[in-house]
């Protein structure tokens, strides 16, 4: 994978508060172009948290997200950006298919004006690359788990964006049609997009992936070549009274490959 | 219906009741999708505050409503988007304070509750000459945004992240939803009333979902049945001598009640199997070989999903947009 220097998406020293409760805490991170980074980890690790922030739907406690050399504060071509949330978060079964990808233009059209025949073109594109042409009509409700999550990336295509951050893109999705997804994301990346994509397992997708980050506790614990034993890093033991996801016997046993983000405080640093 | 008409009030409350029934389910396609279907209600008795001050004040009620409600609709979302109603009491405390604030003042103003019914369950001899002509203009001032913004507050309504990561003013297009749901409200209390305008607002969208496919084409076909419900329930009360807004959303609940059954048979068209026609012999051409590729799943099993089409002889999946076929160990494409 050829990689530009120039990084599309860079976090330093993000920390994140939900309610009070910290749920990210200096977490630094870069993708560059062409590149697809993974975001591993369990549930409760903070990576749905950690994207929402990088886009700004979440405000952060400290620290500083920028996108394409900008400060997010300060980002306003969000048409280079395609974002696909977590498809059970969304509330869309009556709509059409070609109605849904075509919100994904309302970044270049003015209001008040019709869609033009560029914006008529994305959208068939982007239906085309994700192979749901013949479904545009169909409504949300009628579709398959996985036709629908290729739907919601062909609204994010819609715009041509020159990063994608998927949201756990495979959730509920059978393997077949993990395998469909997976090639659809290797079209884009031949494309040169970059790809950050929160996966709980890594599946199908695991070709794809340059470089993995997986988040514990709302640290980055690992940051660099996919590791050997994904689902190592993510079980779900749970000690008897705790809530806490981890037992304390996988602390040693679940961490492949050097850390990158420094010492780790699981050992201490459970919040109590 | 000619004599109807004869009548100028009739002509003026059937006028109001055409504009409403446009109006209200316009709206209400947003309110809906955005799940706050009971917002309208709410913003009836906020509305209501609004009358009783203008019967306090000895001005005409709807300018008057429309600036009271307006500010309440502006308030509950702007307490909304800073995620400091997330709980519904602060609604309730807001909605139940307006109607109580209304009926107090009313009563200070000599009217009473009596007073106030005609705004609560619409009345056709209320439309004043004056009250169409704001009726009007507003009317105006609500559609040209409903219609115009119509992909950009489907977007915000449905999927707000999405839409600010489009880079969309998502704040801004939720403060417009919920104004022009207040002017609507409040233009509405002189035909189907206050406490039952949330029903025009809903039913016929709920009724045009189940009849067409799509949310803009919903949002057309809620506006029809809603101008339909209103005119016909206003014509109506005048031989019924009731108020208009129960026969207004009577009808409108009618509407649903036969829409059901049409959805039911639409949904059952759709899955029901499909044959698909055996192309004309061509002993010439053999018929093509073409195998699926690698194909972990068996088509037939419980859990297959696929549709199951009739092709001559034999079952064909679709699969895709393209049929599979069993053959031997593996799938053709046909």
């Amino acid at each position: 994978m050829e990689l530009t220097t120039e990084p599309v998406l860079q976090a330093e020293d993000v920390s994140v508060e939900l309610g009070g409760l910290p749920v990210l805490r200096g977490v630094s991170l870069t993708v560059h172009s062409g590149e697809t980074v993974a975001l591993l980890g369990g549930n409760g690790s903070g990576k749905s948290t950690l994207v929402r922030t990088l886009l700004g739907l979440t405000p952060l406690r400290r620290g500083h997200v920028g996108l394409f050399g900008a400060d997010l504060a300060a980002f306003t071509q969000w048409q280079r950006v395609g974002y696909v949330p977590q498809r059970s978060t969304i509330n869309l079964t009556r709509a059409k298919v070609s109605e849904i990808v075509g919100s994904g233009r309302l970044g270049h059209r003015p209001p008040f004006l019709p869609p033009t025949r560029e914006d008529r073109r994305a959208v068939s594109e982007a239906l085309d690359v994700v192979g749901l042409t013949d479904r545009a009509g169909a409504e949300m409700q009628h579709l398959s788990g996985g036709q629908q999550q290729r739907v919601l990336i062909a609204r994010a295509l819609a715009t041509r964006p020159e990063l994608l951050v998927l949201d756990e893109p495979t959730a509920g999705v059978d393997l077949e049609h993990q395998r469909i997804l997976a090639d659809v994301l290797a079209e884009l990346l031949r494309r040169g997009m970059a790809i950050l994509v929160v996966l709980h397992e890594i599946g199908p997708l695991a070709p794809l992936v340059d470089r993995a980050i997986v988040l514990r506790e709302g640290r980055v614990v690992h940051d660099g070549d996919l590791p050997r034993a994904t689902s190592e890093l993510h079980d779900h033991r749970r000690i008897e009274h705790g809530g806490h996801e981890y037992g304390a016997e996988d602390e040693t046993a679940g961490r492949p490959g050097p850390p990158v983000a420094g010492p780790l405080d699981i050992r201490n640093g459970t919040p109590s | 219906m000619i004599n109807i008409l004869s009548y100028p009030f009739m002509q003026r409350a059937l006028l109001a009741a055409l504009l409403t029934g446009l109006l209200a389910p316009a709206i209400g396609g947003y309110i809906v999708q955005r799940r706050l279907s009971l917002l309208g209600d709410g913003l009836g008795h906020v509305a209501i505050a609004g009358v009783g001050l203008a019967l306090l004040t000895r001005q005409a009620p709807i300018p008057v409503a429309v600036v009271v409600c307006v500010a309440g609709a502006v308030l509950v979302e702007v307490l909304r988007q800073r995620g400091k109603a997330t709980g519904d009491v602060g609604l309730a405390i807001l909605f139940y304070g307006g109607l109580a604030a209304g009926v107090l003042m009313s009563a200070f103003a000599g009217g009473g509750t009596g007073a106030l019914s005609q705004y609560l369950f619409g009345s056709l001899t209320a439309v004043t000459a004056g009250d169409l002509v704001v009726i009007g203009v507003l009317a105006v001032v609500v559609l040209v945004p409903t219609i115009g913004l119509a992909p950009q507050l489907f977007a915000v309504s449905a999927d707000e992240d999405f839409a600010r990561v489009l880079g969309l003013p998502t704040r801004l297009y939720n403060i417009i939803v919920v104004i022009l749901a207040a002017i609507t409200v409040t233009l509405s209390m002189r035909t189907v009333g206050l406490l039952l305008v949330s029903a025009l607002m809903v039913v016929p969208v709920a009724a045009a979902q189940n009849l067409v496919p799509g949310f803009y084409a919903a949002l057309g076909t809620a506006m029809g049945i809603g101008v339909l419900v209103s005119v016909g329930g206003a014509a109506g009360s005048f031989y019924l001598d009731a108020a208009p807004g129960a026969l207004i959303v009577v009808f409108a609940i009618a509407v649903f009640a036969i829409s059901w059954p049409v959805s039911a048979a639409l949904a059952k068209r759709r899955t029901a199997p499909m044959i698909v026609a055996e192309q004309a012999d061509h002993p010439q051409i053999p018929p093509p070989h073409v195998l699926a590729g690698s194909h972990p799943h068996h088509h037939g099993d419980p859990d297959c999903d696929h549709l199951a089409v009739t092709h001559g002889d034999h079952v064909d999946y679709v699969h895709e947009g393209h049929r599979h076929a069993a053959h031997h160990d593996h799938y053709d494409e046909h």
